[in-house]
């Protein structure tokens, strides 16, 4: 009876830690899982994009399908580049930062200098909810703002403006987010001197704080480079380089959703995309190296 | 006027500009819905009719309402199994190990993938899986837009749990330990009831990201018009319907466009809210 019972429990301990190891090998198994398509896309983008990087896909301006087609057919490789997506980008993001980085880094020391304020609580909480608005939307936005009524017609300022209003609610909180976690000594100190209000934010404010705001506005940045939704409502895209901001303008991601099931250009776009990731990604691993220096 | 006090109302007046965005938006999205709602009504939610011909024009936009749905509760369907273990792998497990390091930038570079990269890699690498499985329209539809929803949502409902899970206080975690509970009895009866909050919030957030993905739905959901009669189906979610049909749109149509687009605003900001609103009654 009495040694029933002892293997009874020896029993039931055997279940308990069975089932124990069981879990923690599913666990390991669903993270191995968790973590894999980066590595498959990675690695399906340098196999497939590798071969068309060359000077001339980041020099020359996008090829028409017919030359494509030919070069495909001929088994060249595919003449022309790029570069309209690559300037038309760089000028997008560029205004896009101008627009969002000073308004979105006020606006942080804004909500930082008055804490608890009603008026402070409701713009944190706005800009939460504008956080989250799909990007497509601030695409309808800007087309019902921008393409409407200030360019009339499909233009890279409208582009710019739905990408800063994507960024601008990013920069407002890890601005107030990084500022609260400066010693409120180095400040009171300035004030004790009797330092202009404006001199202590940028003198003091900014430059002590100065590596976790670039932190976030490098991933704010990294965010807009690949956003496709919204320029497709108001950047449009174009074959040739275009600098003026007043009309049409293409864009890497633009040019991906273009050419991605045209099988002649399908290479090209490969390539695209890989640079398209290798410039989102270094942005992305340059604020956190920023990131963990300041720690 | 002293500068003080200049610096003071330029703080301000700068970061007004938020909520005058803010409202600028909702305006322009309601001022822009209304002839499609006067011309359909309420019916314009409750109706499956999408029917853009010419002189017999039709918007309805429920086939879309129940495709972003679907397809965004079957990507957090899929998604929880795989972030509930990494984050369990990463707050509980191998707290603090490098191999967790390793783990987390990992999940946070999934975080950093553009969409449209996402859709690429689906249309020619995920999409031929499912041919072969005989799953969809040649391989689009609702399955396959949730399958790559769920591999982007992942690092959203990671990064809050797994924050969460590893700030269980420890004093509750021994005492479990010092009555004989195994490692998993503790994260079962300890960890997640009082990481429980927190967790929803995760997927809430989560939820919220996939109701509004763009681009990589609009790849592999196969574009019809029609509610999905199966998660095989294809179908349309209200994100890939704008960038489907806005290029072509005019008149009645925008309007019906810029109406879902308000659709999808509201039920984007409730949801984020419903999160947010969690996360603050937990600090």
């Amino acid at each position: 009876m009495e040694n029933k019972n002892i293997l009874m429990q020896a029993d039931h301990s055997r279940s308990r830690l069975m089932k124990e190891k069981a879990f923690l090998w599913i666990v390991v198994f669903f993270s191995v899982v968790t973590i894999s398509p980066i590595i498959l896309i990675i690695w399906r983008l340098i196999q497939k994009g590798i071969h068309q990087l060359s000077f001339s896909f980041l020099s020359k301006t996008t090829p028409d399908a017919f030359e494509a087609m030919t070069a495909v057919a001929a088994g060249e490789r595919i003449p022309g580049g790029i570069v309209n997506g690559i300037t038309g980008t760089l000028i997008m993001v560029a205004l896009a930062a101008i627009i969002a980085i000073p308004t979105g880094l006020i606006s942080g020391i804004y909500l930082y200098e008055n804490p608890g304020k009603r008026l402070a609580n409701l713009i944190r909480n706005v800009a939460d909810i504008l956080q989250g608005v799909p990007s497509i939307v601030l695409g309808l936005i800007s087309y019902l703002w921008v393409v409407r009524y200030v360019t009339q017609g499909f233009s890279a300022l409208a582009g710019s403006v739905a990408l800063s209003i994507m960024m601008l609610p990013m920069i407002v909180r890890s601005t107030e987010e990084t500022l609260k976690m400066i010693p409120i000594t180095i400040k009171e100190a300035a004030l004790a001197l009797g330092v202009p209000y404006h001199k202590v934010i940028l003198r003091v404010l900014i430059p002590t704080s100065f590596s976790g705001l670039s932190t976030g506005i490098l991933l704010g940045i990294s965010r807009i480079i690949g956003e496709t939704a919204p320029l497709m409502l108001t950047a449009l895209g174009s074959t040739a380089i275009n600098w003026d901001i007043t009309k049409p303008t293409s864009a890497i991601p633009l040019l991906v959703w273009e050419f991605y099931n045209n099988p002649y250009m399908v290479d090209m776009i490969w390539t695209s995309s890989l640079l398209l990731m290798i410039i989102v990604l270094s942005f992305n691993l340059m604020s956190k190296q920023i990131g963990t220096k300041r720690k | 006027m002293n500068s003080d006090k200049i610096t003071r109302i330029v703080l301000l007046l700068v970061s007004v500009l938020i909520l005058v965005i803010a409202a600028g938006m909702v305006f322009s999205l309601v001022d822009g819905a209304i002839p499609a709602f006067q011309k359909f009504g309420l019916k314009f939610i409750f109706s499956n009719n999408w029917d853009p011909t010419q002189g017999r024009e039709n918007y309805g936009a429920l086939p879309f309402i129940a495709g972003t749905l679907i397809t965004s509760v079957l990507a957090l369907l899929i998604a929880f199994p795989l972030s509930f273990s990494t984050s369990l792998f990463l707050g509980e497990y191998f707290k603090k190990t490098r191999i967790a390091k390793v783990v987390s930038t990992m999940v946070d570079l999934l975080a950093g993938i553009p969409s449209i990269v996402y859709g690429l890699w689906g249309f020619y690498t995920l999409r031929p899986i499912m041919i072969k499985f005989g799953i969809g329209d040649q391989g689009f539809g609702i399955f396959t837009a949730s399958l790559i929803l769920a591999i982007m949502i992942i690092p959203y409902a990671t990064s809050l749990s797994n924050e969460i899970i590893s700030m269980v206080p420890a004093d509750l975690k021994e005492a479990a330990y010092s009555l004989g509970a195994t490692r998993l009895e503790v994260i079962a009866t300890v960890t997640v009831p009082a990481a429980r909050s927190g967790i929803v919030a995760g997927y809430i957030l989560a939820f919220g990201r996939a109701i509004g993905e763009t681009m990589a739905v609009t790849m592999l959901i196969g574009n019809s018009n029609v509610i999905p009669k199966s998660i095989f189906d294809t179908g349309n979610s209200m994100a890939s319907l704008i960038a489907n049909q806005f290029g072509e749109a005019d008149g009645l149509k925008l309007s019906a466009l810029i109406a879902i687009g308000l659709i999808l605003f509201i039920l984007t900001g409730i949801i984020n809210s419903i999160g947010k609103f969690i996360i603050k009654k937990m600090s």
